[in-house]
């Protein structure tokens, strides 16, 4: 067997099993009698949502974009905001928190993607930035101290605070948004994105309109972070301007990385493993933040390739 | 609310206070980003930590002096080993890498004072002889302070212009920011240029942490609110470009104190009482990111691009 077959093979094993390992988990914690774990995996799943969308843009088209969790929060608010004039409908919430999403990401990225390095991140972050003073300016909706929030409706049978079935409801959407993304990265479409991080000059040259290639991808990827961000408001019924923290946007990048750049899957993984350690270190010791920063630099100058490079071939064998 | 004319005046005077805080930050920060091509999140920290220095020394002394004293040179050696440790070996990385570990060192530095000091903010009171007013506007006294502050940023701002223009140094630093392999190639220690450069920047973020202890909050977390308006201020100033960041500065200073207060009068003029009072704020809570948007619109570059970069 050649050696990229191994990897495809145990890749494929490791996925299957991460995906029944999760679909059983609640019969798992019923068993245990620790029905705790199920809202906190929830939460692992929907930062995975959040960190697979990103990869779109940081892994795929090259941006970095340090401040991805402007559209959690967008999603969030658009659960808020519905919720506090008495509007529970969870199809209008979706609709908006992804429309929402695409066009504040239409926007900024407009104008971001006019520039590229340095600029591009500085300039992503403060914007990110200026929505956080946004939410923090709006008084009606709590201001700083953020607003409870009720759980979305869909249908009868559809009970978001049941815990389990929410449970459920976000691994569907999880594998709805891994596939779709899988599927764009693997387009023409996805080519494209890919082909202009490494030689944008090139890709014009042969006659692709590189800049709105990379906007819609720039959309695209905000938009699906805004269905993480509904996820997140439903799930904590509660959202804050703290959504949008700079912190939270650096946070995302670090799963990205942790899991590895541009396989999409990585970040689900990465996602997973960076609130598994913040759950596991946070315990041992409240100043967990002291041994985790100084390991980011560790992490970058000598694991780049990410948990996900372990199950894949060693140089840049094609898949 | 009614606008008097000393009101105004007040206020733009706040705001050119505001922004030379932000140049002492953003001065060191627009040279890293020109000359070492490095994303340096960490520079609100060294402006954090200048200010724990000055508020520690200050506490133990009692003494304004002192606590400057103390403040300066460690945020400067502090920038050193930090160059020297930790982020030489990132200039050569991608800026993913550089944000991800300065990331890191940011949430260190954090994490460090809330472990050594705790999360409550540190004392730290007007130096003696500055707690007056000066009437330097009839009809509005003027915090002396304040005035000290504008007097210093303004001094550090023509040193560092006689610096870069006027010596053999800052001929090294222009050069290095129009072409590094250039200045490497013609013998120069770039390596110890990079490091002078980084320590002149850390004591600069550290001058400015400490002018700020008596008048903010010394308190973890302290460093990155201003570091991204400095971001701002680099982007509208032009990376690399030190003149940019004095403009720049002081337009954001300006115009994010001097909307604070224009803005929601103006709005009351015009919309009803009620949709002024929720769109007021949110509108002046955006001003500046707006104004980032447009000079970007029409120089993608800023208003001072560095030349060569």
């Amino acid at each position: 067997m050649r050696s990229a077959d191994r990897y495809r093979l145990i890749r494929r094993v490791a996925i299957v099993a991460g995906m029944v390992v999760l679909l059983v988990l609640p019969f798992i914690t019923e068993a245990i009698d620790e029905p705790f774990y199920v809202d906190l995996v929830t939460r692992f799943m929907i930062f995975a949502i959040a960190a697979a969308s990103l990869d779109l843009i940081l892994g795929y088209g090259g941006m970095i974009s340090f401040g991805h969790a402007a559209y959690l929060g967008i999603g969030g608010y658009a659960v808020a905001i519905f919720s506090f004039y008495g509007i529970d409908n969870g199809f209008l919430q979706l609709t908006v928190a992804i429309v929402g999403s695409a066009l504040v990401a239409l926007v900024i990225g407009a104008i971001c993607l006019k520039t590229s390095g340095l600029y591009f991140i500085m300039i992503t972050l403060a914007f990110t930035q200026m929505l956080y003073f946004l939410g923090v300016s709006l008084e009606e909706y709590g201001g700083d101290d953020g607003v409870n929030t009720n759980r979305s409706e869909f249908f009868e049978a559809l009970d978001l605070y049941d815990s389990n079935t929410f449970y459920y409801f976000v691994f569907g959407l999880l594998v709805v948004c891994v596939l779709g993304l899988r599927r764009i990265v693997g387009s023409r479409f996805g080519r494209v994105i890919s082909g202009a991080k490494s030689n944008e000059l090139r890709m014009r040259a042969i006659g692709f309109p590189t800049f709105r290639y990379r906007l819609v991808a720039f959309a695209v990827s905000g938009a699906v972070c805004g269905v993480a961000g509904f996820l997140l408001g439903n799930l904590t019924e509660f959202v804050t301007p703290e959504y949008m923290h700079w912190s939270r946007s650096g946070e995302l990048l670090v799963m990205v990385v942790m899991g590895g750049t541009g396989t999409i899957f990585g970040p689900v993984i990465g996602a997973v493993s960076f609130l598994l350690l913040e759950e596991w270190l946070s315990s041992l010791t409240e100043h967990w933040l002291l041994f985790f920063g100084p390991s980011l630099l560790l992490l970058v100058l000598f694991a780049k390739r990410g948990l996900y490079g372990l199950i894949s071939p060693p140089t840049g064998e094609a898949e | 609310m009614a606008m008097s004319l000393p009101l105004i005046l007040e206020q733009t005077l706040n705001g050119f206070q505001f922004g030379v805080f932000l140049f002492l930050i953003a001065a060191g920060l627009t040279l890293i980003f020109g000359i070492m091509n490095l994303v340096n999140l960490v520079h609100g920290s060294l402006y954090m930590m200048g200010a724990y220095f000055a508020a520690v020394a200050y506490q133990w002394s009692g003494s304004f002096l002192v606590a400057l004293a103390v403040a300066l040179p460690a945020s400067f050696v502090v920038g050193i080993v930090l160059e020297i440790v930790a982020l030489r070996t990132l200039y050569q990385r991608d800026h993913l890498d550089q944000v991800l570990a300065t990331f890191g060192l940011i949430l260190f530095f954090n994490q460090l004072m809330i472990f050594v000091f705790g999360a409550a903010s540190q004392e730290m009171n007007l130096p003696q002889g500055l707690e007056g007013h000066v009437e330097i506007i009839a009809g509005a006294p003027y915090p002396t302070y304040r005035l000290v502050i504008i007097a210093t940023g303004l001094a550090v701002a023509l040193a560092l212009y006689y610096l870069i223009s006027r010596t053999r140094a800052g001929m090294l630093i222009r050069a290095g920011a129009s072409n590094r392999a250039m200045i490497a190639a013609l013998g120069i220690n770039i390596r110890l240029l990079f490091t002078g450069i980084f320590g002149l920047g850390a004591m600069l973020a550290g001058l400015s942490g400490a002018m700020a202890g008596p008048i903010l909050s010394v308190e973890p977390g302290m460093g990155e609110d201003m570091l991204i308006l400095s971001f701002v201020v680099i982007v509208i100033g032009g990376i690399g470009s030190v003149q940019g960041a004095f403009v720049a500065s002081v337009i954001v200073g300006v115009v994010e104190t001097l909307g604070r207060s224009i803005i929601p009068f103006l709005l009351e003029r015009i919309l009803s009482n009620e949709a002024a009072q929720t769109a007021g704020p949110a509108i002046t809570s955006m001003t500046i990111y707006i104004l980032m948007a447009a000079v970007l619109f029409f120089r993608p570059r800023g208003l001072f691009p560095a030349k060569g970069g």
